[in-house]
């Protein structure tokens, strides 16, 4: 689906975009990095309501395209995949709309017809952002690069809490200029 | 850099063409390093023409600002306006350390801003991330001469050998111009400080980080006035930074701010100390049918400026020009489609990180008509009264000198024929982001990533 794979491919480049900021010389930009989140943000929605659609559409399907269905397995994300996480995944969609959803793995189901996405075929590449999404009582076996991922994305959140918990310590600094706006914010 | 800097002039001549695809504008000056091999340094970051247009100012990523003057109109050439000749270079900004925060400050020019001339000297702010510095640039052309107690070399004279007294007098020199820091405005922003804008009073400016403005007093340092903060209480909710704001040409109680929303907030310091409510929104509805994935990116705006007239406001987002009458916030009255062309290639802009660039915009003169940059080097002119626009191009390769600029068109695809250019084969790493319109003449600057171009309009 070209909408959930240009989707996925946005919040992968925000995410890298975001973690690259870091290492910029002037330090993280609020702007690019307020833009760079809602872009984000903004893809990841319509990636789970695109899949949420297609999924609703494979259920209808399946018993009808289930030759086709194997051959639409193709080896895009092999190493943290499984079947069990889409159906989690299916019944997390709702609640778990504050993590990351760059989920890698959603073409195992696609109806055929559907369009299979080649664009992010490194593995690798999919290790470090693919995330299996869990519930809170899940019990999966803690696959290595989900938990990178996740971390990853958590750390790219901190990027803007840090930057706002840095800015509140420096306002302390600022405390020394007799500035009537900064003082009344304490 | 400037060192290397060249020249290149071309005198005016009345050459017959199709009225269509020729523009009135001519290329009169580049300045800058002829190499493709640009130093990060000099990429220039800001261009402004003072009040009287007499100079232009430009600063660069290395914390540079050089200061051109234009000679005394010539007489000989009556067809074009004098040329512009570096007067002042100096090093306004350094690059500094924030211990707090183990970042590193840029020492990159983000604005320049004149104050009005008063006495014989020029003052000028210019700022970084972080800190702002008001210039003096005066002359000296005359040094005293003939003390009592000093040789003319500095030597001082010895005690018995002094027999008469007599009264230093100004004996004339070679003109030197000084530019020296008179303030310096420190440690009042948090993040990156994106504009300044002096006031029509003359006493006072506005400094305005990605959260909050502050209001200061030139003369004083040590202290500056918070008049909008943003900052939500927990920056997890953070949905709006301020990208651009200037106070009003002629009130000096109103000024503007806008925002990565694309809204631009018109707030009067007389309502209230703190304008976190404002006077006027400024907001058109978002088309539900241009939707895509990067809607809230490219309609953040780059820059806010007034109109002399103080009557309009123009704004430019990523791809279109807005003119706004003051008098109504609903919507604008004039919106010019810079480079409509890009829309479909959102994606690959947002992926070479181009969809973040921030293009400013300038009015001309008599708010006739105004300008702003693009993509492969071309900036475009919109004439607001024929509701003409015009694409012309920044390139001292000019196939036939003397001539004025030919307009260029761009079409779908990657087609390439005399002055038609393919969207395909736009070079995205030239680009022209800085832009400053001659207050009274027609007379534009701007800069490319290291050259500094200036064009005339033909006078006949």
């Amino acid at each position: 689906m070209d909408v959930t794979a240009e989707a996925r491919q946005i919040m992968v480049q925000a995410l890298s975009k975001l973690y690259s900021s870091r290492a910029q010389r002037g330090g993280l930009r609020l702007h690019r990095s307020l833009l760079l989140t809602l872009v984000m943000k903004s893809a990841r929605d319509i990636y789970h309501s695109a899949r949420l659609t297609s999924e609703k559409k494979a259920q209808a399907d399946t018993h009808s395209v289930t030759e086709n269905t194997s051959q639409t397995e193709e080896p895009m994300d092999t190493t943290s995949s499984t079947t069990t996480p889409l159906r989690a995944t299916a019944t997390q969609s709702t609640e778990d709309g504050q993590r990351s959803g760059l989920e890698g793995h959603s073409h195992l189901h696609n109806p055929a017809g559907l369009t299979v996405d080649k664009e992010n075929c490194n593995p690798t590449r999919l290790d470090r952002h693919s995330r299996k999404r869990r519930s809170k009582t899940a019990t999966d076996p803690d696959f290595l690069p989900c938990k990178k991922a996740k971390l990853e994305f958590v750390e790219a959140r901190g990027i803007l809490q840090s930057n706002a918990a840095n800015c509140g310590r420096a306002l302390d600094s600022l405390s020394l200029v007799p500035m009537p706006r900064t003082i009344v914010s304490f | 850099m400037w060192s290397s800097c060249w020249t290149y002039s071309l005198n005016l001549s009345s050459v017959p063409g199709d009225g269509d695809s020729q523009s009135r504008w001519c290329l009169s000056q580049v300045k800058g390093a002829v190499d493709d091999d640009v130093a990060e340094a000099d990429i220039i970051s800001a261009v402004e023409f003072n009040h009287s247009g007499e100079l232009l100012a430009t600063g660069d990523r290395g914390g540079r600002i050089v200061i051109f003057q234009q000679e005394q109109e010539s007489k000989n050439l009556p067809q074009c306006h004098a040329e512009y000749n570096v007067y002042s270079t100096f090093q306004s900004h350094e690059p500094e350390f924030d211990y707090l925060k183990s970042l590193e400050i840029e020492e990159k020019i983000n604005k320049i801003r004149w104050l009005p001339q008063k006495n014989a000297a020029h003052f000028l702010l210019s700022t970084n991330d972080k800190t702002i510095k008001l210039w003096k640039i005066s002359e000296r052309d005359k040094r005293p001469e003939g003390y009592n107690l000093k040789e003319e070399d500095g030597r001082y004279r010895h005690p018995s050998s002094l027999t008469t007294l007599r009264v230093p007098v100004f004996q004339p020199m070679d003109l030197m111009v000084e530019a020296s820091p008179r303030r310096v405005y420190a440690n009042a922003h948090t993040y990156h400080i994106n504009s300044i804008s002096v006031n029509s009073d003359n006493e006072t400016y506005l400094s305005a980080d990605d959260l909050r403005i502050n209001l200061w007093h030139l003369d004083f340092t040590d202290r500056s006035f918070n008049i909008v903060d943003i900052k939500p209480a927990n920056m997890e909710e953070l949905t709006e930074v301020i990208t651009a704001s200037e106070f009003h040409p002629l009130q000096c109680n109103t000024f503007v701010y806008g925002s990565s929303k694309g809204s631009v907030r018109l707030c009067d310091m007389r309502a209230s100390a703190l304008c976190d409510q404002h006077s006027k929104l400024f907001e058109e509805p978002e088309d539900p049918s241009t939707r895509s994935f990067f809607s809230e990116i490219i309609s953040s705006i780059s820059d806010v400026k007034f109109s002399h007239s103080g009557r309009y406001m123009m704004t430019r987002d990523y791809l279109t020009l807005k003119i706004w009458d003051l008098h109504m916030e609903s919507r604008p009255v004039e919106i010019y489609q810079v480079h409509g062309y890009l829309r479909s290639k959102l994606c690959s802009l947002y992926e070479n990180d181009c969809i973040f660039d921030k293009f400013e915009c300038c009015w001309r003169g008599d708010d006739s008509e105004v300008m702003t940059g693009s993509y492969n080097n071309f900036f475009r002119m919109f004439d607001r009264d024929a509701q003409r626009d015009a694409t012309l191009e920044a390139t001292w390769e000019n196939g036939s000198p003397g001539c004025p600029l030919k307009t260029w068109r761009v079409s779908a695809g990657s087609r390439r024929k005399r002055n038609e250019i393919g969207v395909d084969c736009l070079d995205f790493s030239r680009k022209i982001l800085y832009t400053s319109w001659h207050p009274q003449d027609n007379i534009v600057a701007l800069a490319t990533v290291n050259n500094l171009y200036i064009f005339q309009e033909k006078l006949n």
